[in-house]
C-alpha cells in the first residue's frame, strides 16, 4: 500500500515542477521574445520618455531572473499584480470571473461526461449496426466544427428566432441558480457539443480494446450473461482508459470555455484573457496563463493517478 | 467540396466579382442577383470575401501545417533514432510545451509579438510540431525495435540507411494519416486566433475573422457570421472524410500492414 | 481403467461438420472459405480425443465448435454438433450459456491473457460453478482447492487469493484447468495448453492434466501440434489437415501403425539423420569466459561462459526462457559487449562492440531470427531483402545482382518468381527461407540461427533444417543453432551446450553430452522431453518420482 502512495507523492511533486516549469515559460515566452513590450504597447509614435517611464513602471530595466522572482513570489502570497491598462487589482478581477468560468465548465461536464460514456457503451453495445454507425457517424461531423460554428448556430436559431434563452451570458453575483443557469444554458449547450464528440469517440475506442481482449473471450466461454461480462469484466479495466479519456477532455473543455465565453460575452477568465491579449496587458496574460495551465496541468496528473490506482499490478505488487 | 475551396483559393482575384476592400453596396443586405451572399457589416460583398478567405485560411493553414510536420517529423525521427540525452531533452521540452493547452499559449506569445503573417504560422505551426514530434518519435521506437531494423545495424548500415530506407518508409502511413487531421486542426485553430483578433488584421480576410466581423448581426438575426463558420466546418468535415479514405486505401497496398 | 468404460450414449457426435468464413482478398470479391470440411466423430464419456495437427488445421475450430463458439467471423456452415443428445449448432444463445461453463469448459493457450488482470483468481474460477449451478459458496471453493492440490500446485488453500499477475505461467495454466474442473462439466476443450511452457515445466502441468482427468473422469478434447504431446494424454487421436480429417484411431495405432503418408511424416518428424562431425584443432569461432550485463541492471546474465565452433560445423546453444542462450548470441554478434571475456572469430579476436567492428568482420558472421515476419520490412521487395547484403558487402549491382539473386532463390528452393514480392504474401516457411537467403548472400562463414524453427508447424520445420543442412555441406558455413528443442539438437548438432540461468552446465560433441550420466539439470531437461511412445509419460512421472 505504501508502494501506492509513494508513487501517487511522485506523481504530484512531478505536476508541482512541471507547473513550476511551465510559469517560468510562461514568463519567458512574454518578456524574452523579440519585440520591445513597451513599444509595442505605446506603439509606433511613442516619446522616448514615455518609452522609458513605462519601462520603469513595468520594471522592465530589471534582469529577468529578478523579475521572474518577484513574480513567483507575488504569486504565492497571492497577489498577482496590477493591469497595465487599468491598474486594477488582477487578483481580484480573476477571483469573480474564475468562479464564472467554473461554473460554466463544470455544467458542461456534468452534462457532457455522462451523456458521452452512455453514448460509447450503446455504439460498443451494437457495433456496426445502425445504432453504432449513427453515433459514430454524427460525432466525427461534430468535432470537425468550430466552436463558434455551433455557438452562432444555437444563438441564431434558439436565442434569435425562437428566443428560448438569452443570447448574450450576462451573469451577475445577485443572480438565482436558476437564473445563472437559464443564462448559462447556450454557452454550456455549444461546449458540450465539442467536448461531447470526441469524448464519445475515445470513449468507445477504450471499450472496444478492453472487449478484444482473452478474458472477455474466456468469461463468454464461461457462459456469463453480457450483462455479466460488461459489468464484472470488461468495466473494471476499462474504468483507467475512461477516466484517462475524460479527464482529456475536461482540460479541452477548460481551453473551449475561451472562444465560447468570447461568442456569448459572458464574463470569465476567458474573456478577461483575450480583452486584454490585444491590449498587449502582459501581467493579466501572465496570470490568466498560469492559472489555465494549472488546471490543466491538474485535470492530467488527476488522470495519471486514477491509471495508477486502477492498475492491480501496482496495487498488488508480487 | 475540398476541390472547390482549393480551387476558389487559388484562382480568387480570376473569378471574385468585387475586390476585396470595396464597399459596393449596403450594410448587411440579404442575397440577391448582384451579391450572391449578400453583403458584410461593411457592406462589402460576402462573396468576394468568402473567397478571398478561402485563399488565405487555406494558404495560412497549409504553410503552418508544413512547418509544423517537417518540424515535428524530422525532430520526432532523429530523436528515436539518436536516442541518448538528445531524445531525453527533446521530449521533455516537449512534454513541458504540451502541458500548457495551445490556444492558451498562442495568445501568450502573441500578446507580445508583432501582428503580421509570419509570426503567426511560427507560432502556428511550432506549437503542433509538439504533436508531430509525438506521434513520429512513438511511431520510430515501435519500428526501431523490429528485427529488421536490428537486422540492418547489424549489417553495419549507417544511421542515414536505416531512418530512410528501413524506418521511413514503415513510418509514413501513420503520419500520412495524421498529416489530414493536422491541417483541419491548423484550419480551426487560425479561426479560432481570427475570431479573437488576434489572427489575420483587416482588410484581410480569412474566414475566421470575419465570422468575427459579422457576429453582431447575429443578435438580429442576421445569418452573415454563419456563412464563414459554415464554410469551415465544411472543409473541415471534407478534410477528414478524405483523410479517412486515404487510410483505408493505403492499407491495402502490398507491404502496407507492417508483419501481420 | 476410468478412461474405458462402457458408452451407452455418447457425449460429444459431431457429424459432416462444416465451418466457413469471409475471405478478403484485397483486389476481389470476398467469398467464402471452408475452415473446417466434412468432420466427424464420436466422443463417449470419459475418453479424450487428441486432435493434432499443423496451424490453420481447423483443430482450434473444432474444439470451439463443441461448444458451438466460432472465432473471429466463422460460422457453422453445416452438420451438426450433438452434445448429450441435444444439437447445439443451430441454438440459441441463451441455450448456448447454458451449455457452456456447465457441460463444456475451454482451458486457452495462453492463461496469461485468458484471466482478468483486475480480480483475484479464486472469484473467477469459482464464477461459473456459481452462476450456472446451485452449488453454494462453500462447496465451490472446497471444490477449486482440491483441484489446486490435485494438479500440484503450491500453497492450494491460499492461491486462490493472488492476482493473475502474481502467478507464474505454468502455475496460471493448471488454475485455468482447475477453472475448467470447478464446474464439472462432461467435456473440457484443452486448446494448446502447455505449448507456451518451458520443457520442464511442460511436464508438470501434462502430468497435472491427466492426473486430474482420471481422478474426475472428465472427457476431453486435447487439441495440440506436437503428436508427442497428445499422444501422452489422449486415448485416441485425430489428425487433421486443411480442415479436413487424414487419419482416425486410438492412440497406440496412430502412432505406432500410421496409415495415411501425412501421419507418418508427423510421427517421424525430426528424425533427420546427420552424421556428427569431429572438432578441428583450430576453431572458427572461439567464446572465452564471457560474461555479460545488461545496462542498468545489477544481474549477470551470462556467466564465465566458454564454447567453440568449428568451420562448417554446427554448435547447438540448448536452455529454457532465461538460461541466456539469445544473449550469447547478441554477445557474439557485438550488440551486448561482454563485461569479461572475449570472442575469438578465425584467430583474431573481434572487437566487443558492432560498431568497432570491420564490414568484412560484419559479413563474415550472420544472423537468422525467429520471427520471420518481423525480420523483414514489410515495404521490401523480396529482391530487395536479398539484394541488399549483395550490394552492401560485394558491390553487385544491375544485372550481376539480380542473377545472383536468381540463384539464392534457387538454393532456398523457391523460384525466381517470388523476387517481386512482398513479405506479407508469403507463407511462415518461405519467409524464414527468404531470411536464409539473405544470410547467405553475404557468403558468412558462421551463421547464428536464433531459435529459426520454434515458431513453425513441425513439418515445415523440417524443411528448414534439411535446407539448412544441404546449404551448410555446400557452402561449408558454420552454424550457431540456438534452440529449446532437443529433438531438433539430436537432429543436426555435431556439438552441444546446455545453458541454465547464463551458466554452461553441459558441453561437449553430441554423441557425449548426450549420454549419461548427466548433471541434475540436463538430467532433468532430457528426461522432460516429450517421446513419441504411448504411455511415456506415465513412466517419466515414475521415474522422476523415484529420483526425488
Amino acid at each position: 500500500m505504501s508502494y501506492l502512495l509513494i508513487l501517487v507523492a511522485k506523481r504530484l511533486a512531478i505536476s508541482a515542477l512541471l507547473l513550476l516549469a511551465v510559469s517560468a515559460l510562461i514568463f519567458a515566452g512574454t518578456t524574452i521574445l523579440p519585440g520591445d513590450v513597451a513599444q509595442s504597447i505605446l506603439g509606433q509614435s511613442a516619446t522616448p520618455e514615455a518609452l522609458a517611464n513605462l519601462r520603469r513602471d513595468m520594471g522592465l530595466n530589471e534582469s529577468a531572473l529578478s523579475r521572474y522572482i518577484s513574480w513567483l513570489g507575488g504569486i504565492v502570497q497571492g497577489d498577482l499584480g496590477k493591469a497595465l491598462t487599468n491598474g486594477t487589482d488582477i487578483a481580484d478581477a480573476i477571483s469573480k470571473r474564475l468562479y464564472n468560468t467554473v461554473f460554466l465548465a463544470s455544467v458542461s461536464a456534468i452534462i457532457a461526461v455522462p451523456i458521452a460514456i452512455f453514448l460509447g457503451l450503446v455504439a460498443v453495445r451494437y457495433k456496426n449496426r445502425w445504432p453504432d454507425k449513427l453515433i459514430s457517424g454524427s460525432t466525427l461531423a461534430f468535432i470537425s466544427l468550430p466552436e463558434f460554428f455551433t455557438g452562432y448556430l444555437l444563438i441564431y436559431f434558439v436565442a434569435v428566432k425562437l428566443g428560448w434563452f438569452p443570447s448574450v451570458a450576462t451573469v451577475y453575483e445577485s443572480m438565482s441558480f436558476t437564473e445563472r443557469l437559464t443564462a448559462v444554458a447556450l454557452p454550456a449547450a455549444t461546449l458540450t457539443l465539442v467536448v461531447l464528440a470526441h469524448m464519445m469517440r475515445m470513449t468507445r475506442a477504450a471499450i472496444l480494446n478492453v472487449m478484444q481482449s482473452a478474458y472477455i473471450e474466456t468469461a463468454e466461454l464461461k457462459g456469463l450473461s453480457p450483462l455479466r461480462i460488461i459489468a464484472r469484466h470488461a468495466f473494471p479495466n476499462a474504468i483507467a482508459p475512461i477516466v484517462n479519456v475524460v479527464m482529456l477532455n475536461l482540460a479541452y473543455l477548460v481551453v473551449g470555455v475561451v472562444v465560447v465565453e468570447v461568442i456569448f460575452v459572458y464574463p470569465g477568465m476567458g474573456q478577461y484573457l483575450v480583452d486584454h491579449v490585444s491590449k498587449r496587458d502582459v501581467p493579466v496574460v501572465q496570470a490568466c496563463g498560469l492559472i489555465f495551465a494549472a488546471f490543466y496541468i491538474g485535470l492530467n496528473m488527476i488522470a495519471d493517478i486514477v491509471s495508477i490506482i486502477a492498475n492491480p499490478r501496482i496495487r498488488h505488487p508480487r | 467540396m475540398t476541390s472547390l475551396f482549393l480551387l476558389a483559393a487559388i484562382f480568387a482575384p480570376w473569378i471574385a466579382p468585387h475586390d476585396l476592400g470595396d464597399t459596393v453596396g449596403g450594410v448587411w443586405e440579404p442575397s440577391s442577383s448582384e451579391f450572391w451572399l449578400g453583403t458584410d457589416n461593411l457592406g462589402r460583398d460576402l462573396l468576394s470575401r468568402m473567397i478571398y478567405g478561402a485563399r488565405t485560411t487555406i494558404f495560412i493553414a497549409l504553410m503552418a501545417t508544413a512547418l509544423s510536420f517537417t518540424l515535428g517529423s524530422v525532430l520526432g525521427l532523429g530523436a528515436a533514432v539518436i536516442g541518448g540525452w538528445l531524445d531525453q531533452v527533446l521530449s521533455r521540452f516537449v512534454d513541458l510545451l504540451m502541458s500548457i493547452p495551445t490556444l492558451i499559449f498562442a495568445l501568450v506569445v502573441l500578446s507580445v509579438l508583432p501582428a503580421n503573417l509570419i509570426t503567426l504560422i511560427l507560432v502556428m505551426g511550432i506549437l503542433d510540431a509538439t504533436r508531430v514530434f509525438r506521434l513520429a518519435r512513438a511511431v520510430a521506437v515501435d519500428i526501431n525495435v523490429m528485427e529488421y531494423v536490428e537486422a540492418a545495424r547489424l549489417r553495419g548500415e549507417g544511421k542515414i540507411w536505416i531512418v530512410f530506407r528501413e524506418i521511413l518508409p514503415n513510418a509514413l502511413t501513420p503520419l500520412i494519416a495524421e498529416l489530414g487531421l493536422r491541417f483541419i486542426f491548423q484550419v480551426l485553430f487560425l479561426s479560432a486566433l481570427s475570431f479573437l483578433g488576434l489572427g489575420v488584421e483587416p482588410p484581410d480576410a480569412d474566414w475566421g475573422g470575419m465570422v468575427k466581423e459579422n457576429k453582431d448581426g447575429i443578435i438580429f438575426g442576421i445569418p452573415a457570421a454563419l456563412i464563414p463558420a459554415a464554410a469551415i466546418a465544411i472543409l473541415a468535415i471534407s478534410v477528414n472524410l478524405i483523410a479517412d479514405w486515404v487510410l483505408n486505401r493505403t492499407t491495402d497496398l502490398k507491404g502496407g500492414r507492417s508483419g501481420q | 481403467m476410468a478412461n474405458s468404460q462402457l458408452i451407452n450414449e455418447p457425449l460429444l457426435h459431431i457429424q459432416n461438420l462444416r465451418i466457413s468464413a469471409l475471405a478478403y482478398p484485397s483486389d476481389a470479391a470476398p467469398y467464402l472459405v471452408n475452415i473446417v470440411d466434412d468432420v466427424s466423430f464420436t466422443l463417449g464419456k470419459g475418453r479424450v480425443l487428441g486432435l493434432i495437427g499443423e496451424s490453420g488445421a481447423g483443430k482450434s475450430t473444432i474444439g470451439l465448435a463443441a461448444m458451438a463458439y466460432g472465432r473471429g467471423g466463422v460460422h457453422i456452415s453445416g452438420g451438426q454438433i450433438l452434445l448429450n443428445g441435444i444439437d447445439i449448432s443451430a441454438a440459441s444463445k441463451k441455450s448456448l450459456r447454458k451449455v457452456r461453463g456447465m457441460q463444456v469448459c475451454y482451458v486457452s493457450q495462453s492463461a496469461a491473457a485468458g484471466f482478468n488482470p483486475a480480480h483475484r483468481l479464486i472469484d473467477q474460477v469459482i464464477e461459473a460453478s456459481l452462476l450456472n449451478r446451485t452449488a453454494s459458496r462453500d462447496e465451490a471453493l472446497a471444490r477449486a482447492t482440491a483441484l489446486f492440490d490435485t494438479l500440484g500446485l503450491p500453497d492450494p488453500e491460499n492461491i486462490g487469493r493472488r492476482y493473475p499477475h502474481q502467478v507464474s505461467g505454468g502455475q496460471l495454466q493448471r488454475v485455468m484447468t482447475a477453472m475448467a474442473l470447478c464446474a464439472q462439466p462432461d467435456l473440457i476443450v484443452f486448446d494448446e495448453p502447455t505449448t507456451a511452457l518451458d520443457v520442464t515445466t511442460q511436464i508438470d502441468v501434462l502430468a497435472a492434466i491427466k492426473r486430474a482427468i482420471k481422478k474426475t473422469g472428465v472427457a476431453a478434447l486435447y487439441i495440440s501440434h506436437d503428436l508427442a504431446v497428445v499422444a501422452q494424454v489422449s486415448d485416441e487421436i485425430m489428425v487433421l489437415r486443411n480442415g479436413q480429417c487424414v487419419e482416425h484411431g486410438d492412440t497406440r495405432s496412430i502412432i505406432e501403425t500410421p496409415q495415411q503418408n501425412y501421419t507418418r511424416e508427423l510421427v517421424n518428424v525430426r528424425s533427420i539423420d546427420h552424421q556428427e562431425k569431429k572438432p578441428d584443432a583450430t576453431a572458427l569461432l572461439r567464446v572465452e569466459n564471457v560474461t555479460a550485463m545488461y545496462p542498468g541492471a545489477d544481474v549477470e546474465v551470462l556467466q564465465d561462459v566458454s564454447v567453440e565452433l568449428s568451420a562448417g560445423q554446427t554448435l547447438a546453444i540448448v536452455g529454457e526462457s532465461g538460461s541466456g542462450k539469445s544473449t550469447l548470441a547478441r554477445l557474439i554478434t557485438g550488440l551486448l559487449p561482454p563485461t569479461k571475456g572475449s570472442v575469438t572469430f578465425d584467430g583474431d579476436i573481434l572487437p566487443p562492440a558492432l560498431k568497432q567492428r570491420s564490414r568484412e568482420q560484419l559479413r563474415q558472421l550472420q544472423m537468422i531470427y525467429q520471427m520471420a515476419d518481423v525480420a523483414m520490412n514489410p515495404r521490401h521487395t523480396i529482391s530487395t531483402i536479398i539484394g541488399r547484403p549483395l550490394t552492401y558487402y560485394f558491390n553487385l549491382k544491375g544485372r550481376a545482382r539480380k542473377q545472383r539473386v536468381a540463384q539464392l532463390l534457387d538454393d532456398i528452393e523457391m523460384g525466381d518468381g517470388f523476387a517481386d514480392r512482398y513479405p506479407a504474401e508469403l507463407s511462415g516457411g518461405q519467409k524464414q527461407r527468404v531470411c536464409i537467403a539473405r544470410a547467405l548472400a553475404a557468403k558468412p562463414r558462421l551463421i547464428i540461427c536464433d531459435e529459426v524453427t520454434s515458431a513453425l508447424d513441425p513439418l515445415v520445420a523440417d524443411g528448414i533444417l534439411k535446407l539448412l543442412l544441404n546449404l551448410q555441406q555446400r557452402e561449408n558455413v558454420a552454424y550457431l543453432f540456438i534452440t529449446h528443442d532437443l529433438a531438433t539438437v539430436r537432429a543436426i548438432a555435431d556439438s552441444i551446450a546446455v545453458m541454465y540461468q547464463g551458466q554452461r552446465v553441459r558441453y561437449g560433441p553430441k554423441s557425449i553430452v548426450l549420454t549419461p550420466p548427466y548433471d541434475a539439470y540436463t538430467d532433468v531437461l532430457l528426461s522432460s522431453v516429450p517421446q513419441m511412445k504411448a504411455g511415456w509419460l506415465d513412466t517419466a512421472i515414475k521415474e522422476r518420482a523415484d529420483r526425488a
